[in-house]
């Protein structure tokens, strides 16, 4: 007979009702916060009878734009949950002083910073890069859509998935409180028993399965979808980078599935990869995750560059400078990439010999990056600058990012980083180069291809308002950390008895409070823009006069982005075809096959999330159930050979028509 | 915005210089060398840095869509020259930091044994360094004095100008053992060793705690470093012989139980090859002596094996 306990035990794992956190004030309040938000946005969903629509024309969908469109929206719904994170660590740091404990014990504080390294990089900068990658590719380079339409969508919900694992830890057990890389010994089973670590893992390892599929996918995009006569050398700046940063997650993130992977075999069978006992070494693990952790950092900045070098071209009114060089500079940051790992640890016994290696190859990579900024330098030399906003953000980029840099070589270098390796200056250092690059290249890239995926563009004041008290907040936000590392303060530290720091901890509070100004005023620019869409339309599809092809078809663009297949003479293919006074073709369509809608991306990563869930929880039947269920829905789904829906030459011409009709009645040539 | 950001650097110097900024002002002769080319590291780049910011200033302000005076050439990319210059010139700062880099982690190297003539001066007669065995506990610092038979918890104490010679384990997970004011941090990792020489220059109490993540009570490892003149050293060991009790397999296995915010503790005696048991994770409240496993060739994991041997 089973007892009680091993039924429960046989049904729910080690789910039991004390995994819901009712009895901590902080969580059921967010729980409450949450649930009222998902609770109304379900409830208007509901009410405006959008389910159907949603369904069809967005979940389902696998065109790259809206999968594109979708991965912002995700980014920035995660960028809320990230940043109230900091928020809660700015505040915590401020107040515990000497006898004051603050407002956040070690069991949520720790959890918290851990949520807020894994949540900003992975579900925030990682979806925002690829959404925007996903989005522009294609059109840049005259395809119709990616490689692989079906694992695009795939590979989105996969994403979906391992964050709705991670939202999930908040009101059902814990998360990892180990630090954003989870290192061994601490993130093993006898130091980290419960599910934490465990939604960690199974978060990211979900996760990571959409990121590597979709980083094969925009490679053969890049490769094989270019429109005729775009030579690789002609290729936009950001297409490059965009290529450039798939072979890094290609080449990068299966270290970081087997990491994982080996992590879990250590916690699901007691194996001795990463334990001391049996021969076992911590520091194996420390070196696996910066080989994969240390490239991740440049597939996040690389994109952001290609963005700047767009928009400074766009906006200068100027050919791009020293278009080789830059290509060049990318593709040497993507080798060097991989060489410089071991700074991350030149505090963990190497010799110096080994430490100056890797530190001297780390500034080498300032080189090619110094060569960048000097070619957006000249880009705007002799240029006429409009100050748009995505050339604000550039701007506030340039002057950033050489401060973050220097801040990076200064840990560059062995013996400086001995004194301020895990201090307040490197987490100064981290957020100046991914706020000032990664954060403000995506703001760049939102508001300069916005107009591009909606038809309109994005109201300026509000947009002004997100961009100064981004930038403002963001230097209020971490130039006091930059001191505190200097006064020797570490990092993830919940109280403080030096009362001498406080004041810059309140700084640094405020400057978080300046940056959530800006991110509501980044949301109020959404809503306003939509309220006031008519005022901000844009009929040309060409709103900034751009550079390259995507600005040469119609905003939004249809389904097939473009009627015929353009053919490239040109680097900037588009001023190009301006020049040489191309017309647009306004008859003679033909009929264009597109891939099909399809469910199946959402249902399996559905069943990934209930494997992950079932897991982490060892509910071994259900995890043995989804397992069974996914590999029967991926093999159903390669059967389905309704894959391709075919748009009528009537329809393809009705579409233009409208278009030539739309311009025509703006006044502008068709 | 520029205005801010011009605004921006100055005070933060100028503060720098105010509060008490330890990693620039430190104590320790290690810590002043790594000072010393953190300083010039970071003027070497302002040359390169401040005229690029400077620049980007006066191009966008320059090249402005509303100043129509100044020359617009739409079709200009390319110059072999510029491209040069923006190549060679990060090339040279870079050539010139990576030399300094070589010489200075070279120099500064945990692992080195300091001279204890230049570390003391010359008149003063030759010591031997002092040896500290420190191990990382659940959330406290053991240190082993085995030159006097002593140990403290959370309470670290050497002579002014003598070598020290830290040799670093943890019982559990990773922490790292850092007192900005007399050297750079170093991990203390279980089943493994590392070590720091360093040498305190002047008399003072210090702060020292761990800087790397390691659980709950994370925040609370503190611990003072004394630096003491050679009388108020021999003076301090003689009151830890006086006041301690003994520290034995047993004590050290209560010990080893995760605890916050330990009170100092101090032992007038250790137990013999203490040190070493825990580094080879013999000691600990639940370990089982693993020595003699089969480790993976060429890996430093085998209970007890130093990261790398010292340098010579």
């Amino acid at each position: 007979m089973l007892s009680d306990s091993s039924v429960h035990q046989l049904l729910f794992g080690r789910l039991t009702a004390a995994a819901v956190p009712i009895h901590e004030p902080i969580l059921v309040a967010t729980f409450a916060v949450v649930a009222a938000g998902g609770i109304a946005v379900l409830a208007a969903i509901s009410y405006f009878k959008l389910w159907g629509y949603l369904w069809r024309e967005w979940f389902t969908s696998i065109d790259h734009k809206r999968i594109g469109v979708m991965y912002m929206v995700l980014g920035i719904v995660m960028l809320l949950r990230g940043f109230a994170d900091a928020i809660m660590m700015r505040l915590q740091q401020a107040m515990a002083f000497g006898p004051a404990q603050g407002f956040l014990p070690a069991h949520h504080f720790d959890q918290i910073f851990t949520a807020h390294g894994v949540i900003m990089i992975f579900f925030v900068a990682m979806p925002l890069v690829t959404g925007l990658m996903n989005f522009v590719v294609p059109l840049q380079i005259g395809a119709r859509d990616v490689a692989f339409p079906f694992l695009n969508n795939f590979s989105f919900w996969m994403t979906v998935s391992g964050a709705a694992l991670v939202m999930l830890s908040l009101f059902v057990g814990d998360f990892a409180r180990t630090g954003w890389l989870a290192y061994p010994p601490l993130s093993g089973i006898a130091y980290s028993p419960d599910s934490g670590v465990d939604y960690y893992i199974w978060g990211l390892q979900i996760a990571g399965i959409g990121t590597l599929l979709s980083g094969v996918n925009l490679i053969a995009t890049i490769l094989k979808l270019r429109a005729p006569g775009m030579a690789m050398m002609r290729m936009p700046v950001f297409t490059w980078t965009a290529l450039c940063t798939n072979v890094l997650i290609v080449a990068s993130f299966p270290v970081l599935t087997v990491v994982l992977a080996l992590l879990s075999l250590d916690r699901y069978l007691g194996t001795h990869f990463f334990t001391n006992g049996l021969g076992g070494n911590p520091m194996m693990y420390v070196n696996l995750i910066w080989i994969w952790g240390h490239p991740e950092v440049y597939i996040l900045i690389l994109p952001a560059f290609g963005v700047f070098s767009e928009v400074t071209a766009t906006f200068a009114g100027k050919r791009l400078f020293g278009y080789s060089s830059m290509v060049y500079a990318t593709v040497v940051i993507t080798i060097l990439a991989y060489v410089v790992w071991l700074h991350h640890f030149f505090t963990m016994g190497s010799g110096a010999s080994v430490n100056s290696f890797f530190g001297i190859t780390t500034m080498v990579i300032s080189i090619p990056t110094g060569a960048k900024v000097f070619n957006w330098l000249f880009t705007l030399y002799q240029g006429r600058i409009r100050f748009e906003l995505p050339m604000m953000w550039t701007i506030a980029f340039m002057l950033t990012f050489v401060i973050g840099g220097m801040s990076g070589v200064l840990l560059a270098v062995p013996p400086a980083d001995f004194v301020l390796h895990n201090s307040l200056f490197l987490v100064a250092h981290f957020h100046n180069v991914i706020i000032g690059g990664v954060v403000f290249g995506m703001f760049a890239g939102i508001s300069y291809w916005f107009p591009k995926a909606f038809g309109f563009r994005l109201d300026p004041f509000w947009g002004k308002m997100s961009f100064w008290f981004w930038v403002v907040g963001f230097y209020v936000a971490f130039m006091p950390l930059y001191v505190l590392g200097l006064m020797g303060v570490t990092r993830r530290l919940r109280h403080f008895d030096d009362p001498s720091l406080q004041i810059w901890f309140i700084i640094a509070a405020v400057g978080a409070g300046l940056i959530l100004v800006g991110i509501v005023s980044f949301l109020i620019q959404i809503f306003v823009s939509i309220r006031r869409r008519d005022s901000l339309r844009d009929v040309s599809g060409d709103p900034w006069n751009g550079r390259s092809l995507e600005w040469s078809t119609s905003s939004p663009p249809p389904a097939y982005n473009y009627a015929f297949t353009p053919v490239v003479h040109d680097r900037d293919a588009w001023w190009d075809m301006k020049q040489r006074g191309y017309r647009r073709p306004v008859d003679g369509f033909k009929a264009i096959t597109m891939p099909r809608n399809t469910g199946a991306g959402v249902v399996l990563a559905a069943l990934a999330g209930v494997f992950g869930f079932a897991m982490i929880w060892y509910i071994w039947w259900l995890a043995g159930f989804s397992l069974a269920a996914l590999m029967f829905t991926v093999i159903r789904h390669s059967f389905n050979y309704a894959r391709e829906v075919r748009v009528s030459a009537a329809e393809v011409d009705r579409t233009e028509r409208t278009r030539t009709r739309l311009l025509a009645a703006a006044g502008l040539p068709s | 915005m520029r205005r801010h950001r011009l605004l921006a650097l100055p005070p933060l110097v100028a503060t720098l210089g105010a509060c008490h900024a330890v990693v620039l002002h430190p104590a320790g002769e290690i810590a002043a060398g790594q000072r010393d080319l953190l300083v010039e590291a970071s003027a070497l780049m302002l040359l390169i840095i401040v005229p690029v910011m400077v620049l980007t200033v006066l191009f966008a302000w320059r090249y402005r869509a509303s100043n129509e005076a100044a020359r617009y050439r739409p079709d200009w990319e390319h110059s072999i020259h510029l491209e040069l210059v923006i190549w060679a010139a990060p090339l040279l700062i870079i050539i010139c930091l990576g030399a300094l880099t070589w010489v200075g982690t070279h120099l500064l190297d945990p692992y080195r044994p300091l001279e204890p003539a230049a570390a003391q001066g010359a008149a003063a007669p030759a010591q031997p360094p002092l040896r500290v065995d420190v191990v990382a506990l659940d959330w406290k610092w053991l240190f082993i004095y085995p030159d006097y038979g002593i140990a403290t918890v959370n309470d670290l104490a050497a002579p002014v100008g003598r070598p020290i010679e830290f040799h670093i384990t943890a019982s559990s997970v990773m922490n790292s053992f850092y007192i900005p004011a007399l050297a750079g941090q170093i991990y203390a990792m279980p089943g493994m060793q590392t070590q720091l020489a360093a040498v305190i220059d002047r008399p003072g109490t210090y702060e020292g705690f761990s800087a790397n993540y390691s659980g709950a009570g994370f925040s609370g490892m503190h611990f003072l470093f004394h630096g003491l003149a050679a009388p108020g050293f021999a003076h301090w060991v003689a009151a830890v012989r006086a006041t301690g009790g003994a520290l034995s397999p047993d004590v050290y296995r209560t010990l080893a139980r995760p605890s916050e915010r330990e009170p100092v503790r101090r032992y007038s005696s250790v137990a013999p090859g203490l040190y070493q048991s825990i580094l080879a994770m013999c000691a600990g409240p639940d370990q089982h002596c693993k020595r003699g496993m089969p480790s993976m060739p060429g890996m430093p994991s085998s209970p007890g094996a130093p990261i790398r041997p010292p340098a010579s």
